[in-house]
C-alpha cells in the first residue's frame, strides 16, 4: 500500500509528466488557455492513460514477451492506442452524446500526445506490476491535469500583462511554465519523506 | 535550372521559414526534455533526422496505396516501423547515447513534426521532393535543439560537448540543467528568433505567422491549439 501511495504521489508532484518529464507539452501549451477545456482535455487525457495502459500491460508481458518480441512494443503500443482512441470516439458518439460533445474533440489529439505513449512505455521500462503499473497511469493522469489546471490559472493572468512584443504569446508562456516547473521542483524529496 | 531552385527553396523551408521548434512551435516535447546537454541534442536531432526522411520517402511512395480514411493509422505504422529500425541502430552506434536519450527515443513516434511532414507534403509530393523535405525539416530541427542544448549546458553546466567552456572559478548556473531552465531557455531563444524575424521584416506583419496557421492546419490539434496567437499583434 504504501509502496502504491509513493507511485501514486511522486507522479503527481516529483515526476510530473508535463513539467518534469515534458510529456505532452503540445496540449499543456494549446489547451491551457481556458479553463473548461484544460478540464475536458485532462479527463479525457486521465481516462485514456488508465485503459491504455490496462491494455497494453498485459500485451507486453503475456504477449509480446513469452514470444520475444519486445523489440515491437513501440509498433504495438501505438497502434492499440491509435485503434482504442478511434474506439473509444466511436462508442461515445453512438451512446453518450452527451459526454462526446464536452470531450469528443479532445479524443483524436490524445493518439498523439506523448504522454500516453510515454506512460505505457514507463511502466514496462520500470518493471511495474500490473496494479503498480495502474496507480502510476492514474497518479501521472492526474499529475496532467495538475499542472494543465493550474497552468490555465496563470495564462489567464498572463492575458491581461503587457509584455514586450517579441515575447508576446509562446515566449511569454515558456516563461510562466518555467516559473510553475520551478514550484513543482520544490517537491522533490517531500513525497519519499512522507511515505519512503 | 528553375528545378533546382524550388529543390533548394523546398530544403531551406524547413530549415528557415518553418523551423518546426522556432517558428512552428511543435516538437516541443523532445526538444525540452533531451536539450540538457549539447551532445544528446545532435542525437536526437540526427535520430530524429533519419526517421523523418525515411517516413517521408516510403509515405510518399504508398501514397496511392493507402486509402484516405485510414492514412493516420497507416502513416504511424510507417513511422513506428522506422523508429524501432533507428533504436536498434542507436544501441549499437553508441549505447550511451540510447540511455541517456532513454524512452524519448520511443516517442519520436508521436513526434508531431514527422506525422505533419507526412500528411502535408510527402502524400501530395514524389519521393525525391519529400526526401528532400525531410532532410530539410530534420536539420532545421537539429539546429533547434543543438541551439537549445548548447544553450542550456554552456549557462548550464559550464560545458559545450563535454569541453570546458566557461572558466572554472565561474559558478555555473544549474538551473538550466533542471526542467524549469529548459523552459526559460526555450522561451527566451523562440523570443529572439521573434525579435529578429520583426527587424528583418519590418514593414509589415511577419509572413511566418501565415506560413505557421497552414501548417497548423496538418496538425492534430488543430480544433482546440491557440497556436495561431504566435505572429498576431
Amino acid at each position: 500500500m504504501q509502496n502504491l501511495l509513493l507511485i501514486f504521489f511522486s507522479a503527481i508532484l516529483v515526476n510530473n509528466f508535463v513539467l518534469n518529464k515534458f510529456m505532452g507539452i503540445c496540449p499543456f501549451l494549446g489547451v491551457s488557455k481556458k479553463l473548461d477545456s484544460a478540464l475536458g482535455m485532462s479527463v479525457a487525457v486521465i481516462f485514456v492513460m488508465l485503459t491504455a495502459t490496462a491494455i497494453t500491460w498485459p500485451i507486453y508481458n503475456y504477449l509480446l514477451l513469452p514470444y520475444e518480441l519486445e523489440y515491437l512494443r513501440t509498433i504495438a503500443f501505438i497502434l492499440v492506442i491509435a485503434l482504442f482512441v478511434q474506439l473509444v470516439e466511436i462508442i461515445l458518439k453512438r451512446f453518450v452524446p452527451s459526454l462526446y460533445k464536452s470531450l469528443g474533440i479532445y479524443l483524436p489529439l490524445i493518439t498523439t500526445n506523448c504522454a500516453v505513449l510515454g506512460v505505457t512505455v514507463l511502466n514496462i521500462d520500470s518493471k511495474y506490476g500490473f496494479g503498480e503499473s495502474l496507480v502510476n497511469a492514474l497518479g501521472g493522469g492526474v499529475g496532467f491535469m495538475v499542472a494543465l489546471l493550474l497552468f490555465s490559472g496563470v495564462r489567464s493572468r498572463l492575458e491581461s500583462c503587457n509584455v514586450p512584443k517579441a515575447f508576446k504569446g509562446m515566449p511569454i508562456t515558456l516563461v510562466a511554465a518555467s516559473i510553475v516547473a520551478i514550484s513543482f521542483a520544490g517537491f522533490s524529496g517531500i513525497v519519499e519523506g512522507i511515505f519512503g | 535550372m528553375r528545378k533546382e531552385n524550388s529543390r533548394l527553396s523546398v530544403l531551406l523551408n524547413g530549415i528557415i521559414h518553418e523551423n518546426p521548434v522556432l517558428v512552428l512551435l511543435i516538437g516541443m516535447c523532445p526538444s525540452l526534455a533531451i536539450t540538457t546537454m549539447a551532445q544528446n541534442a545532435l542525437g536526437m536531432g540526427l535520430a530524429t533526422t533519419f526517421v523523418l526522411i525515411c517516413s517521408n520517402v516510403v509515405i510518399s511512395l504508398l501514397k496511392k496505396l493507402i486509402p484516405d480514411t485510414v492514412r493516420l493509422p497507416a502513416y504511424i505504422v510507417v513511422i513506428a516501423g522506422f523508429v524501432t529500425i533507428m533504436s536498434f541502430a542507436l544501441k549499437k552506434i553508441s549505447p550511451e547515447l540510447n540511455k541517456a536519450l532513454g524512452v524519448y527515443i520511443e516517442l519520436v513516434v508521436v513526434n508531431c513534426i514527422i506525422l505533419m511532414r507526412a500528411e502535408s507534403f510527402a502524400n501530395k509530393n514524389g519521393p525525391i521532393r519529400s526526401a528532400i523535405d525531410g532532410l530539410g525539416f530534420g536539420i532545421g530541427f537539429t539546429i533547434a535543439l543543438l541551439l537549445i542544448g548548447s544553450v542550456r549546458e554552456i549557462l548550464g553546466l559550464g560545458t559545450w560537448f563535454g569541453m570546458q567552456v566557461l572558466p572554472e572559478a565561474v559558478d555555473p548556473m544549474t538551473v538550466f540543467v533542471n526542467p524549469a531552465g529548459a523552459f526559460f531557455a526555450l522561451g527566451i531563444i523562440i523570443a529572439a528568433v521573434n525579435f529578429i524575424s520583426r527587424k528583418l521584416k519590418n514593414t509589415g506583419r511577419r509572413d511566418t505567422s501565415v506560413k505557421a496557421c497552414s501548417g497548423c492546419a496538418a496538425c492534430p490539434s488543430n480544433g482546440v491549439c491557440g497556436h495561431m496567437e504566435g505572429g498576431e499583434e
